[in-house]
């Protein structure tokens, strides 16, 4: 019972991709293309939102519903990791026009073959684990 | 109200309920990042035993699977439920482009219908966009340390550089396939 609150926010979040067609191949490809507002808005917009969000919680030492600070983890500071694994899933979500929260999305959506994507992405996560050591981070 | 909600969102609707999920969570006492669920199915299969990087108690995370859960439900409830006769209402532009690729119907469905079918699959142009792009979406979030969620909207929130740099990577990425690749392999 005490994960009904994770699926809940999750079927908002399901919805809330789905209806604002975030979820579509069409939108990411219209997005990389410049062609259209909407992506930008949708991402913007929650930023903005957000980072209000985060400075209230560290304004005012807000703490979570087990009664611990709220603090989001920074992290270690490096230019490959983030910008060669960065540009390795933006070949990812260009392709697919899915980040991993759309694809389980689509999934719910009834794009069947997407159940091969996200195998695929579990592949591809698994081999990362298998290179982290070689790859410079 | 309700043909209301079946309309498609605009963008400012979407954002904000997005931001409200990544509080949600925050309040929760957890963070929001999708793409870690990933590791967790790789590692509830076993992948601990032949790769330390999986080797963690996985249980811990079980909230963030329920999550995904959520997400699937949810896509499920608004195919069945909140379905409109409104098209992917992406713009002219880009139907004429895609036209001029062969994609046919452009936003007539979530995603062409010509490329993510079982029978597209095993075509040069199936097996790149979903099998190659999930593997890239798998290797490239675990290595940059997150996604979308991770880094575009929980990072950038908190104002982190990594994020910066992440979201730069993942932008660059994606111009370089979406306009170097992609026309290639679309009129395949």
């Amino acid at each position: 019972m005490k994960f009904i609150k994770f699926l809940l926010v999750g079927i908002v979040f399901g919805i809330t991709l789905t209806k604002a067609e975030i979820i579509s191949w069409y939108r990411i490809y219209e997005m990389f293309r410049f062609q259209s507002f909407h992506m930008y808005g949708v991402i913007g917009s929650a930023v903005l939102v957000g980072i209000i969000v985060v400075q209230l919680i560290k304004r005012f030492k807000l703490r979570d519903i087990e009664g611990n600070l709220i603090s989001i983890p920074s992290k270690t500071f490096s230019i490959p990791r983030y910008l060669i694994g960065g540009i390795i899933f933006g070949f990812g979500w260009a392709l697919t026009g899915a980040c991993p929260g759309p694809l389980f999305i689509l999934l719910g959506n009834g794009i069947g073959v997407i159940a091969i994507a996200i195998l695929s992405a579990m592949l591809g996560t698994y081999v990362y684990g298998l290179l982290k050591s070689r790859l410079p981070h | 109200m309700i043909n209301y909600i079946n309309q498609p969102w605009p963008w400012y609707v979407a954002g904000p309920l997005i931001a409200f999920v990544m509080s949600s969570l925050l309040f929760f006492g957890k963070s929001f990042g999708l793409s870690s669920n990933l590791r967790t199915l790789c590692s509830i299969l076993g992948a601990g035993r032949t790769c330390e990087f999986f080797d963690f108690n996985w249980k811990g995370q079980l909230w963030n699977l329920v999550f995904a859960l959520g997400l699937v439900l949810g896509g499920l409830i608004a195919h069945l439920f909140m379905t409109s006769e409104v098209a992917v209402g992406i713009s002219e532009l880009t139907i004429a482009e895609l036209e001029t690729y062969g994609v046919t119907n452009a936003g007539a469905d979530l995603a062409p219908n010509s490329i993510f079918s079982w029978n597209s699959l095993l075509t040069l142009r199936g097996f790149v966009m979903i099998v190659v792009g999930g593997f890239f979406v798998g290797f490239g979030t675990r290595y940059a340390g997150g996604c979308t969620s991770g880094h575009a909207i929980s990072g950038l929130s908190n104002l982190q550089i990594p994020s910066l740099i992440a979201v730069i990577g993942f932008f660059i990425g994606g111009l370089i396939v979406t306009y170097l690749i992609l026309p290639v392999l679309l009129a395949a």
